[in-house]
Order: C-alpha cells, then sequence, then structure tokens
C-alpha cells in the first residue's frame, strides 16, 4: 500500500474539520474523495502535505511514518500537491514556476522539463510569459506540470476542475489519467464528482469529517444515495 | 531577468543550485558586455574626476547616488524580491557606520575623537576592506537575532516591529554607558574617507553584482515564489523561515556595507541622523525606481540624489529677475515640490519607472537591432 491514512483527526481553524478517518492509496491507482464544502477534503490533503499538524492518528507512505514531518521533508519523500485555484506564482515565468516545482532537486532538469513540455506543448510556447498572464486552463496545466517536476510517487490534486470551462476539465482529466499510466499514484479531491468518479479506481465519500461511504469509482456512480447527494439526480 | 534566461531556451544547468561563486566566471564571460561598460563607466568618472573641479555637484551626486544605490538594491532584495515589508534599513546602515567608523579610526586620533571617554577602549585599527566587510557582517548578525522573532509577522506587523528595532539601535548607540566604544552621541570622525569618487563605485557595483547572481540563483527564484504566494511555495517544498531569515540577513549585511560606505562619504558619524526618514528616502528610491526591480532601484537612486541635493537646490534659494522677487522660492520650498513629485509618482506611475523589468544589455541590442531594421526599411521605401 502506498498510502495509509489511520484514525486521522485534525483541528482547522479552531473546529474539528477532520473527526477520524481512516483509508488507503494503493500504488499506481486514482483515488478520489468526494463531498461537500466543509467536508475536511482540503484539510485532509493540507495535512498529509505537511502544511496542517493532526491532532492525533498517523499517516503512513511506504511503510514509512510520515505523521507530522514539515511540507518540505514530504515533498523530497516524493509527495506533492497541486493546490486548490491551482496557486501558481503569477510574476515567476512558466519556466521559473516548473523549476520552482523541482526546488529540492540537485540534479538535472532537462527530461523533467522536456517531459512536462511533451504534455502540455502549451506551456513550451509559454515558456517566457508570466504565470499570471495565463489564461485558467493553461494555469492549471502549469501547476500539475510544476507538481511532476519534483518526480513524484504520489500527486494529490485538490479541485483541479475549480472554476474551469467543462471541456478544459475533460482534458485535464485526460492528462491526469495519462500521468497516472506513467506510474505516478493519484490522490484527487474534488466537488465535480461524477468526473472524479469516472476516473477513479476507488472512492471515498467524506461528509462532515468523517467518511461515510466507499467503493471503487463505478460503485459509487451507481450509488443512489451518491447520486442524489452529488452527482445531481432527482430523488425517486 | 526574463531576457537574460530567454537565451537558455529551456535547458537548465545541473549546476545551478551549485554555490554562487563558482558560477561567476561563468557570469563574467557571458556578461562580458556589461563589463566592459562597467569599466567604461569607471574610466569616465577618473577623467571626470581629472577635468572637472572637486567641488562639481556631480561628485557629490554620484557619490551619495552610489552608496544609496547599493542601499536600495539591498532593501529592494528583501522588500521587493522576498515580499518582506521590512523598515530596518537605516539601524542596518547604522550598524555598519559605527562600525566602520570605531575600528578604522587611527590610534593617534584617537584621544582627540573620544576626549571624554579617555581615548576609548578600543585600541587597534583594521583595514577598511576587513571594516566594510565587518560593518556587514554585524548588521547581518543583528538582523539574524532580529529576524528570529520578527519575521514571523507579516506585512504591516513586520514593518512596525523592524522600524521599532531600527529607533531601538538608534537610541542604544547614542547610550552614553557605551560611550568608550561609540563616544556616546558625539561624533565619530577622522577616520579613512573616500580618495576618489570611485571607491564607493566600486564596492557598490561589486556588492550589487552579488546581489543580482543571487536573486539569479534558485534561491532568488525561492525568494520570489514566497514573495508571490507563501503557501504554494511551502508546498513546492521551500522551507520559508530559512529562506525569510536568509534574504533578511543578506539585505542587511548590504545595507550594513552602504552605512560604512557613508560613513566615509560624510567624514563623520552620529546616530542622530539614521532616524526613520532615512529608511522613508530608500524606501521611496525603491518605489520610484520599481519595486523587484535591480536596474530601476539603482537608476532612481542617481536620479533622486541628483534631485534632491543638485537640481532642485534652486528652489531653496530666493531669485529676483530684475528687482521682481520670484514668489515662493525660499528656504524649505524644495522639499514642497519634492513630495509633490513623489505624490504624483505614486499617485499616476504606481508602477516605478521599471516596474518589475530590468534593462539588460540583451534587451538593449535587440531594441537597436529592431530600430535600425525598420530605419533601414524605412530607406528603402
Amino acid at each position: 500500500m502506498m498510502l495509509r491514512i489511520n484514525n486521522l483527526k485534525v483541528n482547522y481553524g479552531g473546529i474539528e474539520a477532520v473527526k477520524g478517518i481512516s483509508f488507503t492509496v494503493p500504488e499506481k491507482s486514482i483515488v478520489t474523495l468526494i463531498g461537500a464544502n466543509g467536508a475536511g477534503k482540503s484539510t485532509t490533503l493540507r495535512t498529509i502535505a505537511g502544511l496542517v499538524k493532526p491532532q492525533s492518528g498517523n499517516i503512513e507512505f511506504l511503510g514509512e511514518d510520515i505523521t507530522g514531518k514539515g511540507a518540505a521533508d514530504i515533498v523530497s519523500h516524493g509527495i506533492t500537491m497541486v493546490p486548490e485555484g491551482r496557486k501558481i506564482f503569477p510574476d515567476l515565468t512558466v519556466l521559473e514556476n516548473l523549476k520552482i516545482g523541482a526546488y529540492l532537486r540537485k540534479d538535472d532538469l532537462t527530461d523533467d522539463l522536456n517531459l512536462v513540455f511533451d504534455l502540455f506543448p502549451r506551456l513550451k510556447e509559454r515558456s517566457w510569459q508570466h504565470g499570471g498572464t495565463l489564461s485558467g486552463g493553461e494555469q492549471q496545466m502549469l501547476a500539475v506540470g510544476r507538481a511532476l517536476m519534483s518526480r513524484p510517487k504520489l500527486m494529490m490534486m485538490d479541485e483541479p476542475s475549480l472554476g474551469l470551462a467543462p471541456l478544459i476539465v475533460r482534458n485535464i482529466f485526460e492528462i491526469i489519467q495519462e500521468i497516472n499510466k506513467q506510474g505516478v499514484t493519484i490522490l484527487l479531491i474534488e466537488q465535480n464528482a461524477n468526473m472524479a468518479l469516472k476516473v477513479a479506481d476507488i472512492g471515498y465519500v467524506l461528509e462532515t469529517g468523517r467518511i461515510t461511504l466507499s467503493g471503487t469509482g463505478a460503485e459509487l456512480l451507481a450509488d443512489e444515495g451518491v447520486k442524489a447527494a452529488y452527482l445531481g439526480a432527482k430523488a425517486k | 531577468m526574463n531576457e537574460k534566461n530567454r537565451n537558455i531556451n529551456g535547458v537548465i544547468t545541473p549546476t545551478e543550485k551549485a554555490n554562487i561563486f563558482s558560477n561567476s566566471l561563468g557570469f563574467i564571460k557571458k556578461n562580458w558586455i556589461g563589463f566592459t561598460l562597467l569599466a567604461s563607466l569607471y574610466a569616465i568618472i577618473l577623467v571626470l574626476e581629472q577635468v572637472l573641479p572637486v567641488s562639481s555637484m556631480l561628485f557629490v551626486v554620484l557619490k551619495k547616488g552610489a552608496i544609496y544605490a547599493l542601499v536600495a538594491v539591498s532593501m529592494n532584495l528583501c522588500n521587493g524580491f522576498t515580499g518582506l515589508f521590512s523598515l530596518g534599513q537605516a539601524g542596518f546602515m547604522l550598524i555598519g557606520a559605527y562600525i566602520y567608523g570605531i575600528f578604522t579610526i587611527p590610534l593617534e586620533a584617537r584621544a582627540a575623537v573620544y576626549q571624554y571617554f579617555d581615548g576609548g577602549i578600543i585600541n587597534f585599527t583594521v583595514p577598511v576592506p576587513v571594516a566594510l566587510i565587518m560593518a556587514g557582517l554585524a548588521a547581518a548578525l543583528f538582523a539574524y537575532l532580529i529576524g528570529l522573532p520578527v519575521l514571523r509577522l507579516k506585512s504591516d506587523y513586520l514593518a512596525i516591529a523592524t522600524l521599532g528595532f531600527a529607533e531601538i539601535i538608534r537610541a542604544f548607540f547614542q547610550w552614553d554607558k557605551l560611550g568608550p566604544v561609540t563616544n556616546g552621541s558625539n561624533l565619530l570622525r577622522r577616520f579613512p574617507v573616500f580618495s576618489s569618487t570611485l571607491y564607493p563605485f566600486v564596492v557598490s557595483s561589486i556588492c550589487i553584482t552579488i546581489i543580482v547572481l543571487l536573486i539569479n540563483s534558485s534561491y532568488g527564484r525561492a525568494f520570489k515564489a514566497i514573495r508571490d504566494d507563501e503557501v504554494a511555495a511551502e508546498a513546492m517544498g521551500i522551507n520559508l523561515a530559512k529562506h525569510k531569515q536568509l534574504s533578511f540577513t543578506i539585505s542587511s549585511f548590504f545595507a550594513g556595507v552602504g552605512g560604512a560606505l557613508l560613513a566615509m562619504y560624510q567624514t563623520t558619524v552620529q546616530a542622530a541622523p539614521f532616524k526613520a526618514a532615512m529608511t522613508y528616502e530608500i524606501l521611496l528610491i525603491v518605489v520610484i525606481g520599481g519595486i523587484g526591480s535591480v536596474t530601476g532601484s539603482v537608476l532612481s537612486s542617481f536620479l533622486f540624489i541628483a534631485c534632491s541635493e543638485w537640481w532642485l537646490r534652486f528652489l531653496d534659494s530666493e531669485t529676483y529677475i530684475g528687482s521682481f522677487r520670484i514668489p515662493l522660492l525660499a528656504s524649505g520650498f524644495r522639499k514642497v515640490v519634492f513630495s509633490i513629485i513623489i505624490m504624483i509618482i505614486v499617485l499616476f506611475y504606481s508602477q516605478g519607472i521599471m516596474g518589475t523589468n530590468e534593462i539588460s544589455i540583451d534587451a538593449l541590442l535587440r531594441f537597436f537591432k529592431k530600430l535600425f531594421r525598420k530605419g533601414s526599411k524605412e530607406e528603402a521605401t
């Protein structure tokens, strides 16, 4: 198992945002956490990334306990995050943004840059523009490319479809699958449950800090409760 | 910077992270045009010194401009490139100025300088270059220590805290009990001063080159990332505390060196003038030049000093045309005009002269090439 979360509790902004959740992420899979606003999805990701310290519980990555380690340490373990709202660096060029993604690596970056540019030819064309001048979709590509530059084993994505046009969302999800095929495990959180469950091997439903349902992506897609709550189907 | 990077065209050397100094040889090779220009600038200054009278205002502007350029660039490193809004610059300059003065006053002059403190308690002097480095190190050490608590603060809180510390330093150096070292509130004087306008130019340009190398290194990129988005920078594995501390300390090092140069320029040192007003002056230079632009800071330093020391002086003296006295021109009016200019700049050109752009040789060459091509096309038609 690549990532194992055991009974994780996290306080965030004075409230208990995550109330003891446990889940696992198998190697080379796409796993998604779905849930409404405030369910604790983002807090979970931020805790794994080392940006927030958990109250209790533990996080195991490739058999090693990484609970409470700093963000830099987590990145060098091979876990990287594509933050919510993309959070690219607006006043750095596209190329500089990508290089920052590889900040903790000291080896040659040429291969990785070429890989990212193959995946996103648009970024190569725009490598000299400031990140802030890109369109929303291009910024999302840049955020994904930047995350790939650290050569992650596990890539966590916080709402990659947020604020993007449906066509671009589909494009982003194709790329997520492509990256996954190249051997990177993906942990995805989404409000766009339909899209996320279609690509996911395993899905977990998070409600107010607790996991209430789990199954394969297809199972959850077919689940009446999930349909009613997250997929916009009318309850019969 | 962007212009310079354009040459690399996506390929990155593996040694980028390696220390800055081993890269400097390659840097010199890559920027030989820049170094030729710098050398010819030095030559022009030498020639000017032979041709013009020593009392010419031009030398005042050149000397003080070069010193302020260094201090402004150092402030820009911290405020503009790392996004740490620090207002402690005058305090760090004061430390630099005092350290320089204290350790370079010749032994035979000490009895006269420290007349109220039995000649002081420091009984040795160090060479000028060593004293300059000591000045920087002392300022850096102090910055490191106050940075530990203060850099946890954000934006305006950081500004207030650093401003407060700078004032404390000023009071501390005037403390009577420290008299045997700092000469209390009396002047430090008779230490070595500039023999040529070239001196501050050479020191400043070396220091600014080092800062530019730092900004263009992977550390500089991390600074800019922190400025743009702290959370994302942290998620990329950048240690926020360490990098903020690094930027703040290095910025203060060069402010200390700048302070020492200012002492040499003024020929005397006293704590009193290193007030918040001095920090504001430097902040203005940074804002006018463009926050996040090294060349902008340098340009605006010389402009600012030229205006305040030279070009706008006439506003302060009563002037008559025939028997008609031109109204408003009187002592102090210069400051009024100056404040109005600054207001106009802040209101209408808040990006400053350069914004975050830089003047680079590549860009200049391209500009001239374009101009030339356009010219020849027009001739052809």
